[in-house]
């Protein structure tokens, strides 16, 4: 397999097209009219857009221990055909990720799959239970290198506790990501509180509950000087309060799924369990308000939250379906549809909230840098003007939990390069695992 | 309209075809020979997934009385997968054949999954669903109302309704403040500010917090007391209310609220009762008290309901 790759006449972050030259995983020249030794494999890319490859900082996985709902290698497959190369696995598998052993598992899982690049979030505290802290310092020495450090799917609530793991993880550089749910306020919660919840006799989850955590954190971290970061941030009032948060220099970073960047509540009022998530699906009014704070860079990332579950866990009454959606698959495409084509991001943009901003967040070497020459060959290339309708069941990730089935979305994924070598070519796995 | 899912489903015509053909039901049971041969032939399957006698042997009675065979299902949910068990019970009763399915859930939608999800091709009754709604029984109050205030015929346009209590957990009041909406009726919701839900401003009804105000200022036609439970106050339980005694206080119909009524108020409950909280025991039994024939009227109301969507002459309707 040849080492080289030309792509010839790619848009680099949508701007005049331009030739790139991918040799020995790296980019060795980005110009026009390049060209390359014999046998190198060469690209037409005219009208595609090339990004750096994108980034989640926020995926999960499932294994071990929830191989029923997705497997490293089918969750990073779905990465790869997402435009990923590199995801954050979340620590709330079976066990936890709250030991160096678990994330190194994961790690070497996500190396022997070699879609993407794997890096495990470690659980803040031991077995997610908001008690204890995990030992995060083994894991950041680990072979995982671990340095993003989240309980997701549980808050850590306790304000002790909380302001302990900002203040230890200092010494590795490491981040919490918090999943900001005050837990007494949303006992039993089904859906977004408001009109339509009123109407479905559905328990309701506060903005406040969100909102509360948020301003408690960012004013510990400000008080301790450490990092925070804001999972999935879905409210209106979240965006207005990380916005002054970041005004008076606190180290905060946020991110918003794809997901509270084009959906609402209103999709709830047919009881469909694939509308159910958390944190729950809110207005309109607060999907324009992240929209604007994804825009004007107080949320620094797109995130997936790529939560995949298996049929009956979907396939029942909303109260007890479980929460969650897939979504390494159509979040470019969802990010263009809300953003681009609307008017709010352009490429440059997308490519710093989907790659840059995430690798830096996570500290994560080697991803979201520049498209030019030295940089490593992690890029992506998407056709912006092709249209495709989701199809759940054709995709790569074992759920078929999207709730954007059937939806038109502008933007295809067509090739995807993890350091030179072609995880998806012509829009589909290369099947070549393992570099 | 296939479904009874929501009181929604039912436009001003619709719901009173239903209140008439219950009148007409209700002309036949006072006859010596009570069944009517309508559905002879038909199933109608009772599936309640929480304990219920009081609806499920109402809709029993009405099923038999039109002839149709007639399955009770209880299928009490245990506390793990359930979900399984709606489809899997669905799936059950499909195969059985069944025309019709009387659901009652703890869960809010649960029949909303039952018709729409492919599991069952019988008509969907709801009959109660989690904090909900609970249409057979706002169109067996609104029967009654219609009895008594417009002498059982048309709709109840200009009627006025306080509905007191647990609005937040009722799946009572949802369906009476949309049906009572729907027949012209204005309906005041009188609660502690912490039962009632957040986005109840944007219901077509008003609200108030003080019932003594409420009665004052409406001069209500009819008076529907819902059912409080006691463990509310319970912080584990939400902490609604600081005290059973507070409660009914504040928002309780006793002896001094039952006199200050008009001359021709009715006092509605959907029952159960807790006496001696939301109500007392000369409101449950005082003359004006429709409890005990709410009650009846629930078989009359529940035939038309399942004569109309199995003979698939129900209008109007989005279900």
């Amino acid at each position: 397999m040849s080492t080289t790759t030309l792509i010839r006449g790619a848009r680099p972050l949508g701007g005049a097209p331009t030739d790139l030259l991918l040799r020995d995983g790296a980019i060795a020249a980005v110009g026009q009219g390049l060209s390359a030794e014999e046998g190198a494999d060469v690209v037409d890319a005219a009208g595609l857009v090339a990004l750096p490859g994108l980034v989640d900082l926020h995926t999960h996985l499932r294994e071990p221990g929830r191989e029923d709902a997705e497997t490293v290698e089918s969750g990073t497959r779905a990465a790869a055909l997402g435009g990923y190369t590199s995801v954050f696995a979340m620590a709330n598998t079976f066990p936890v990720a709250d030991t160096a052993g678990v994330v190194e598992q994961v790690q070497r899982l996500g190396e022997a799959a070699g879609h993407v690049d794997v890096r495990p979030v470690g659980a803040v505290t031991v077995g997610l239970r908001g008690e204890q802290l995990a030992e995060l310092g083994a894991m950041a020495d680990s072979a995982a290198r671990v340095r993003v450090f989240s309980d997701d799917g549980h808050c850590v609530s306790d304000a002790v506790l909380m302001r302990r793991a900002l203040e230890y993880v200092k010494a590795f550089d490491g981040v919490i990501a918090q999943h900001a749910q005050e837990p007494r306020l949303t006992e039993g919660a089904q859906m977004n509180e408001g009109t339509v919840s009123a109407v479905l006799g559905l328990r309701g989850w506060p903005s406040v509950a969100e909102e509360a955590v948020i301003a408690r954190d960012v004013l510990l971290a400000d008080h301790v000087g450490s990092r925070l970061h804001v999972c999935h941030l879905s409210t209106a009032g979240s965006v207005e309060i990380v916005r002054w948060a970041k005004a008076r220099g606190v180290r905060v970073t946020a991110e918003v799924t794809p997901h509270h960047l084009l959906l609402t509540d209103e999709l709830v009022r047919g009881y469909d369990p694939v509308y159910k998530v958390n944190p729950p699906l809110r207005t309109q009014a607060d999907v324009e308000a992240v929209r604007e704070g994804l825009a004007d860079g107080t949320i620094d990332v797109v995130a997936t939250d790529h939560a995949p579950h298996p049929l009956e866990a979907k396939d029942c009454e909303w109260a007890a379906a479980a929460m969650g959606m897939t979504g390494l698959e159509t979040a470019l495409s969802v990010v263009q549809h809300a953003m681009v084509d609307t008017g709010l991001l352009d490429w440059a943009q997308v490519a710093d909230r989907m790659s840059a901003a995430p690798a830096r967040i996570g500290r994560l070497d080697g991803h979201g840098r520049p498209l030019e020459a030295g940089s490593p060959a992690n890029l992506v290339l998407l056709d912006p003007a092709a249209r495709w309708e989701v199809d759940p069941a054709a995709m790569a990730t074992a759920g078929r939990n999207s709730p954007f089935r059937g939806m038109q979305l502008p933007g295809r994924v067509v090739a995807t390069y993890l350091r030179g070598r072609a995880t998806v070519a012509g829009s589909r796995l290369t099947g070549s695992a393992g570099a | 309209m296939r479904h009874l899912l929501s009181a929604a489903d039912l436009d001003a015509a619709a719901a009173v075809r239903v209140l008439d053909v219950a009148e007409e039901m209700a002309a036949t049971q006072r006859r010596e020979i009570k069944k009517l041969p309508t559905l002879r032939g038909r199933t109608v399957v009772n599936l309640f997934f929480e304990d219920s006698t009081r609806t499920r042997t109402s809709f029993e009675a009405a099923a038999k009385r039109l002839s149709a065979d007639v399955i009770n299902f209880s299928a009490k949910g245990s506390s793990v997968s359930k979900g399984e068990s709606l489809k899997d019970t669905a799936l059950t009763l499909e195969a059985m054949g069944a025309d019709a399915v009387v659901v009652r859930h703890g869960a809010s939608g649960a029949p909303h999954r039952l018709a729409h999800a492919g599991w069952t091709r019988g008509a969907v009754v709801n009959a109660g669903d989690g904090t909900h709604e609970h249409p057979t029984q706002a169109l067996l109050d609104a029967y009654t109302m219609r009895k008594h205030l417009r002498g059982g015929t048309g709709d109840l346009a200009g009627v006025r309704v306080v509905v007191v209590g647990d609005v937040l957990h009722s799946r009572v009041a949802r369906s009476n403040v949309l049906l009572l909406h729907t027949l012209g009726a204005h309906v005041t919701l009188v609660a502690p500010p912490t039962l009632l839900p957040v986005g109840v401003q944007a219901w077509p009804c008003a609200v108030s917090h003080h019932l003594d105000a409420a009665l004052a200022d409406v001069a209500p036609d009819a008076v529907m007391m819902l059912r409080v439970q006691a463990e509310r106050m319970d912080a584990a339980q939400g902490g609604f209310f600081p005290s059973a005694r507070e409660y009914s206080r504040r928002y309780g119909l006793g002896r001094e609220r039952l006199a200050a009524l008009g001359e021709r108020t009715i006092v509605m409950h959907p029952g159960p009762m807790n006496r001696g909280l939301e109500i007392s025991a000369d409101a449950a039994d005082s003359a004006r008290s429709t409890i005990v024939e709410q009650v009846g009227n629930g078989v009359a109301v529940r035939m038309a309901v399942l004569y109309l969507l199995l003979a698939g002459e129900l209008p109007g309707g989005h279900a």
